[in-house]
């Protein structure tokens, strides 16, 4: 079982990076380029708050599960 | 470790505990849930009228504005309860909410004041979330600090129905002013009603818990002097804690947000603007679910005690996550009048000059055409056609149109078991969850360290969710159109269903997470001291 969650510590980093690229470059920056006062507001939530919580937070989560501070608890 | 025993533990008193943090935490809930349940109203009264989505979205960011910052509520008031008590900490916090939710009830509307109404109304909004931040995990933790361990799921469960209860309580006291007046009062002044009340209930709760006296394990800590001195640092800047806070936001906060809003405010939402049902009849179908399944949070809560929290939750979210995209196209497809047979004689039409009351569009009269029809099922469909005019020439300067459907008794009912069980869900990963964030962490920084999973599980990923998923429906909605003009292939073949894409994939990995990293305990004594320490 610690086998997999270690090994799934990497799934949970890619994860990270694959929402940090979707969340930044697919939404925020065309959303601040838009020019559209309603844009704003979302591309700061997704910039501001919710880049930092999901891709840092399960960036964080990935590499302690992948060095095993998960194991056995 | 360090452990409270049975006779330090407060047993008697302890339904005063539950019932004063319950009050408490009820009347936050309602002051925070009646802005929602009246978004479409609040989107014509602080918002430009001029584009009815728009303004629409922006009661939704202004929602999400209430969400979003319930994170910085919960460092805020995490903070002071783990250094100076719970109980003063939730009796501030209750004040902010009620004193807030009355002055929104106060602001002038946007055509009075311009541009300082939505401003108002986003910073009272605001005060609001960071108030709901800061009273959930004192009330939480208040409880389970009283609580035998061994009772600690059911004990707090009664804590957790608050948030459902104080929903069902807002749409209750909606549908009552609005029944207790003509239509066109309540839009003008009688929505104001439910916020106004809110000071009533706020007096007495205060008067109840300034009457409460402090956690008891709190106590001992503060008299052994091992209270945190600074509980942020302790809480996030050890890694020992730390992992901890992420495993609850991941593995079971995050998954459990996103059912809670699905179930209670995303189907709200879909009901009324996806499914066309009226207005009053969402109400009730909503609060006759939430009615029902109330008492399965406490059963929920008692049965983690015999089985363990993991087990209940993980289980809640696998059925949303099974069950999401049948309950809501069959719910599509009891609102579908197109598959629906009508009877053509029962086909009237309506017409009616009406008198604008707030000046929409610049207009004083609208002409109004009402469609009905009426299907062998029962149901009926008024379709209604509203035309602004000029003050001065006569001429339609904008058109409405809206569609309103009324069900059948037996569609509605069959609407409210479909509604129920998303309530059942919310009831299976909500009922245990404080018991669960509580025995995560120790006394000293257990405040701060379980609000702030809750709150970003239930303010952005939760709180977050009918904003993302409406968008998610009017995107695949408009793919559809222009497919149709461009005479292509439709590429969304149900787009009513897109929207779910939200919470199945987020509650998807929320169980898994849980499920492999999160251990099934069914008690634990609450330690004093850090884990660390030991």
């Amino acid at each position: 079982m610690n086998y997999i969650r270690r090994f799934l510590g990497i799934v949970w980093i890619l994860m990270a990076i694959v929402a940090g690229y979707y969340l930044i470059v697919s939404q925020a920056i065309p959303q601040f380029q838009s020019g559209n006062p309603d844009d704003l507001v979302p591309a700061i939530v997704y910039t501001f708050v919710l880049m930092p919580i999901i891709s840092g937070g399960l960036l964080v989560f990935g590499w302690y599960a992948l060095k095993g501070e998960y194991d056995e608890l | 470790m360090a452990i409270l025993t049975s006779a330090e533990r407060s047993s008697k008193g302890l339904w005063k505990v539950i019932g004063a943090s319950s009050l408490g935490t009820l009347i936050e809930w309602y002051d925070f849930y009646i802005f929602g349940s009246l978004a479409v109203i609040i989107s014509t009264k602080f918002f430009p009228a001029d584009n009815p989505t728009a303004a629409f979205l922006s009661t939704l960011a202004t929602f999400a504005a209430g969400f979003v910052v319930r994170p910085f509520g919960a460092l805020f008031f995490g903070r002071l309860g783990d250094m100076i008590g719970r109980k003063y900490t939730f009796m501030v916090t209750l004040l902010i909410m009620g004193l807030s939710t009355v002055a929104i009830g106060l602001i002038p509307e946007y055509k009075t004041i311009g541009f300082m109404a939505p401003v108002l109304v986003l910073i009272l909004r605001l005060l609001q979330g960071l108030a709901l931040g800061g009273e959930y995990g004192g009330a939480a933790t208040y409880v389970a600090e009283h609580a035998e361990p061994h009772r600690r799921g059911e004990r707090t469960s009664w804590i957790q129905t608050t948030a459902s209860f104080g929903l069902f309580i807002s749409l209750a006291v909606i549908l009552l002013t609005r029944k207790s007046m003509s239509d066109e009062a309540f839009m003008d002044w009688g929505w104001r009603l439910p916020f106004l009340i809110s000071i009533f209930m706020v007096i007495v709760s205060y008067f109840i818990r300034r009457n409460m006296a402090e956690s008891p394990i709190f106590q001992k800590v503060k008299a052994e002097g091992k209270v945190s001195k600074n509980p942020l640092k302790e809480s996030f800047g050890n890694k020992f804690n730390f992992k901890f806070v992420l495993l609850a936001l991941f593995g079971a906060a995050m998954g459990q947000g996103v059912v809670f809003y699905t179930g209670q405010f995303y189907t709200l939402s879909f009901l009324q603007r996806v499914c066309n049902i009226d207005f009053d009849q969402t109400n009730y179908i909503l609060g006759i679910a939430i009615f029902l399944g109330t008492g399965l949070f406490i059963f929920f809560g008692w049965l983690s005690d015999k089985i363990g929290r993991k087990a209940i939750m993980m289980t809640g979210m696998l059925l949303a996550v099974l069950t999401y995209r049948p309950i809501y196209d069959k719910i599509y497809q009891l609102a579908d009048t197109n598959t629906k047979q009508e009877i053509v004689d029962e086909f009237k039409v309506a017409k009616k000059e009406e008198k604008v009351l707030h000046g929409d569009y610049g207009a004083e009269k609208a002409n109004v055409t009402t469609q009905h029809r009426f299907y062998t099922d029962g149901t009926q469909q008024d379709e209604i056609k509203k035309e602004y005019l000029d003050t001065s020439t006569g001429k339609v300067i904008h058109t409405d149109h809206a569609i309103s459907i009324k069900l059948s008794n037996k569609a509605m009912w069959l609407m409210v078991l479909l509604v129920f069980l998303q309530v059942m869900y919310v009831t299976m990963v909500y009922g245990p969850i404080a018991a669960f964030l509580v025995e995560m962490f120790p006394v000293k920084i257990r405040y701060t360290s379980m609000s702030l999973p809750y709150h970003i599980g239930n303010g952005i990923f939760g709180g977050l969710m009918p904003t993302v998923a409406t968008y998610l429906v009017a995107r695949a909605q408009s793919a559809n159109t222009l497919a149709e003009k461009a005479g292509q292939e439709l590429p969304f073949d149900k787009p009513y269903l897109e929207g779910l894409w939200y919470p199945i994939i987020i509650i998807g990995v929320s169980f898994i997470i849980g499920i492999i990293y999160i251990a099934n305990k069914k008690e634990k004594e609450i330690a004093i001291i850090s884990p660390k320490e030991n």
